[in-house]
């Protein structure tokens, strides 16, 4: 008898991934729903009341720390299906590249303007020009780059081999991101989580991952949604399309 | 919240309405998309009347 053997590679025609996205999406909305309300009440109610340095403000965290991460984690992933797409010449990688862009950039801002938030009572100010924060900015700017570079290239494929230089050559500033708080002198507090331990009360640890997993599966089903989009834009004219029910 | 509110508060509706407006927005693409792909049945107008709807 012989084994069956699934051809993933049937996958990357749009075609194919279409309807798998289509099933794929409430898979992760629904516990992505569930997840934001459960880190929210363990990190509003379960989580310790304040600490001797901060203030009710720390609750800033359980949004700050997770839209920080997704913004970054969601540009490499961008950099890297927009990379698979350029060298392969794969539409569906350039398509998830376009797809992730605007929820990455959401993200970023989301970071931004709830440091910015957190900066205020914490710091005494608004903003700094240290390390982590410029280059947090310049995320923001490479992402609103390569969403506007795009849009403005009428060709599609020539669109998306610019996007995938511009989000490659970016990628580096993600590093930097991160460890610039080792680097330079900075205002913004150094690592908390490392390889080697995660210096926070259990709760608050708790809440931390609650909302990182509700923020990761909140992306993935916003991105299928924004892919299937995409697909349906730019496959116009296939037959598979016009077959099927709109 | 210890008189922090406008910050804890502000940064999470800043989130609220940000996540809300991206799946707002995209819902509204879908029925771009629908919309243009059968303008008479989506929408209910006659090929008469159907303006153009600009690419979201």
């Amino acid at each position: 008898m012989t084994k069956q053997r699934i051809n993933w590679y049937k996958y990357a025609a749009p075609a194919n991934f279409y309807p798998l996205a289509g099933k794929l999406i409430p898979l992760f909305a629904i516990p992505a729903a569930v997840l934001f309300v459960w880190g929210m009440y363990v990190g509003f109610f379960v989580a310790p009341p304040t600490d001797a340095q901060q203030h009710e403000y720390y609750r800033i965290i359980y949004i700050h720390v997770p839209a920080a991460w997704m913004g970054m984690f969601l540009y490499v992933l961008m950099a890297l299906y927009a990379g698979v797409g350029w060298a392969f010449n794969a539409r569906l990688g350039s398509m998830m590249a376009t797809a992730i862009a605007p929820t990455g950039a959401i993200f970023t801002f989301i970071s931004l303007v709830t440091g910015s938030l957190w900066g205020r009572p914490a710091w005494g100010v608004w903003w700094v020009w240290d390390a982590r924060l410029t280059s947090t900015l310049i995320l923001m700017f490479l992402y609103i780059g390569f969403i506007s570079l795009q849009s403005s290239i009428d060709d599609v494929r020539r669109a998306d081999r610019a996007g995938a230089v511009l989000a490659v050559v970016g990628v580096i500033n993600v590093p930097i991101i991160y460890f610039s708080v080792q680097w330079w002198n900075s205002l913004h507090q150094g690592a908390t989580i490392t390889a080697r331990s995660f210096k926070m009360a259990p709760a608050m640890r708790s809440a931390m991952f609650i909302m990182v997993g509700a923020c990761w599966l909140y992306s993935i089903a916003v991105c299928l949604v924004r892919v299937r989009h995409i697909i349906r834009e730019r496959e116009q004219e296939a037959p598979w399309l016009s077959e099927s029910a709109a | 919240m210890g008189g922090f509110g406008l910050y804890v508060w502000g940064s999470y509706g800043v989130t609220l309405v940000l996540l809300v407006g991206e799946v707002l927005l995209l819902w509204k693409r879908k029925r771009n998309i629908a919309r243009r792909a059968n303008p008479e049945i989506a929408s209910g107008e006659t090929q008469l009347n159907t303006s153009f709807q600009g690419i979201q």
